[in-house]
């Protein structure tokens, strides 16, 4: 379970990103956090793996306090938490195999058991033929599955999808939707996706939380939240998607 | 005299050549060993970098920015006292190397540096997330990524080596620059300028035709 208590984020030239946000993800739901960009969700995102440090407040992953963590257990944890991106992050300069072994190699996991977990994982996100191929060769949808694969390498149980589909076209993002359905069903994946698209919300997120100007301004089941939406910015959000 | 190529001695033409890629090979060598980490240094020290240090970080380019500045002929001679301390001489092939190098190696950093800026931003905070430590994302994710850059700037760097090396004539350091002003100029042996001159010509298009072809056969952007 991922738990932010009263967390604020205020950046070196003052600006506040979040304001004292409490919230709780639980195990194994697929959690999603929307908003107009510069609302907060990209900092709220990175505060769960460390990318960001939180000025006040605490963020717990399974009750461990991240701000206890040194750099080494920062990296443990982060090898429990996977991340995904919106510009997908491939190393342009190594094959997709290549690209999936990466977290392996870091964690320096042996060479045959490397192969063995690249190769299931390309077979899960249906890119098996590919592996040869170098991430330019590839259409979005696929560089995002490699992304996909990649951030499942080190076998974590919590996923970050940082606008994991905005730059897909609708019939891809919703394949890739719902591959991350299947991970979750399958694997237990505790999912925690940020986007500025209701539909994204609607086709996968079992809880929502809406963000605006770094507040959570309503959040709970997503059809509970979006039947019945009383905040400004979800009315604003539900207005543009209608 | 008898006409038209009579100067050329074919023995100090192979002597000047083979001393001019003796000085650019060390040099460039030595240019990259050095030019690689503190292009790196003055990558992740920057303003939102890896390793933010905002005084190490203009200290390291004021430096960069002096050596830069200072033309290399006259880099070559207010050297001397260190060219003496590193290679007990200031004088020949060897006497060339440390001001070639120290001429160098700050331009190579800044090629350096650009290099590793034009790699995307979430293609370096995905190797964070990843877990990876600070060293495994240079070695890992900056370096390999930024390979081509770097090859194209180890090219460009290698071709005003070239240029310096024969100013490093100065300094008595032999070469074909060296060859083509001492008999070619002062001597007016118009042939033997001809043919150094030709040969430098051959040596700047190989190195920028070998340097092109493999920064391609690396780049799988």
């Amino acid at each position: 379970m991922i738990a932010l208590e009263r967390v604020s984020k205020t950046f070196p030239d003052g600006t506040l990103a979040l304001d004292e946000v409490t919230l709780e993800v639980p195990r194994g739901a697929v959690f999603g956090v929307i908003g107009r960009s510069g609302a907060g969700k990209s900092t709220l995102l990175r505060l769960l793996n460390g990318l960001e440090r939180a000025s006040a407040g605490e963020v717990r992953v399974d009750g461990a306090a991240l701000s206890a963590l040194d750099a080494a257990g920062l990296r443990a944890l982060r090898r429990r938490v996977g991340m995904i991106f919106q510009s997908f992050g491939l190393l342009a300069n190594r094959t997709v195999a290549g690209n999936v072994a990466l977290p392996l190699e870091l964690a320096d996991v042996p060479r045959a058991e490397r192969d063995a977990r690249v190769a299931a994982l390309l077979a899960r996100v249906g890119l098996a033929d590919k592996a040869g191929a170098y991430p330019a060769r590839l259409s979005g949808g696929q560089r995002q599955r490699v992304g996909i694969a990649r951030a499942l390498a080190t076998r974590p149980d919590i996923l970050l999808c940082d606008e994991a589909t905005s730059a897909l076209d609708p019939e891809t993002t919703r394949s890739v939707l719902a591959l991350l359905g299947e991970l979750n069903r399958e694997l237990g994946l505790t999912i925690v996706l940020i986007t500025h698209e209701l539909t994204v919300v609607r086709a996968i997120c079992d809880e929502v939380a809406v963000i605006d100007r770094g507040r959570v301004v309503e959040s709970g089941a997503t059809d509970a939240v979006l039947g019945d939406a009383r905040h400004a910015a979800t009315l604003a959000l539900l207005g543009e998607a209608a | 005299m008898s006409g038209w190529f009579g100067n050329l001695v074919w023995g100090d033409i192979a002597v000047a050549t083979r001393d001019t890629l003796v000085m650019l090979g060390a040099s460039l060598a030595l240019t990259i060993v050095l030019g690689v980490p503190l292009g790196v240094l003055l990558f992740l020290t920057d303003r939102g970098r890896l390793a933010e240090r905002r005084w190490l970080n203009r200290a390291a380019g004021v430096v960069v920015n002096v050596l830069r500045s200072i033309p290399f002929v006259i880099l070559l001679i207010v050297m001397i006292p260190l060219t003496l301390l590193l290679v007990g001489t200031s004088l020949g092939v060897a006497g060339a190397i440390p001001p070639l190098v120290v001429g160098a190696a700050p331009f190579y950093a800044r090629l350096v540096e650009q290099a590793l800026r034009e790699i995307p931003r979430a293609t370096i905070e995905a190797a964070q997330a990843m877990g990876a430590t600070r060293w495994q994302i240079v070695t890992r994710a900056l370096l390999p990524e930024a390979l081509p850059g770097l090859v194209s700037g180890a090219t460009v760097t290698a071709v005003a080596l070239v240029s310096f090396t024969a100013m490093a004539g100065v300094v008595g350091a032999g070469g074909l620059g060296d060859l083509a002003i001492r008999y070619g100029y002062q001597r007016f042996q118009t042939d033997v300028m001809l043919v150094t001159v030709a040969l430098l010509v051959a040596l700047v298009q190989l190195l920028q035709w070998g340097g092109d072809a493999l920064a391609r056969r690396l780049d799988h952007r």
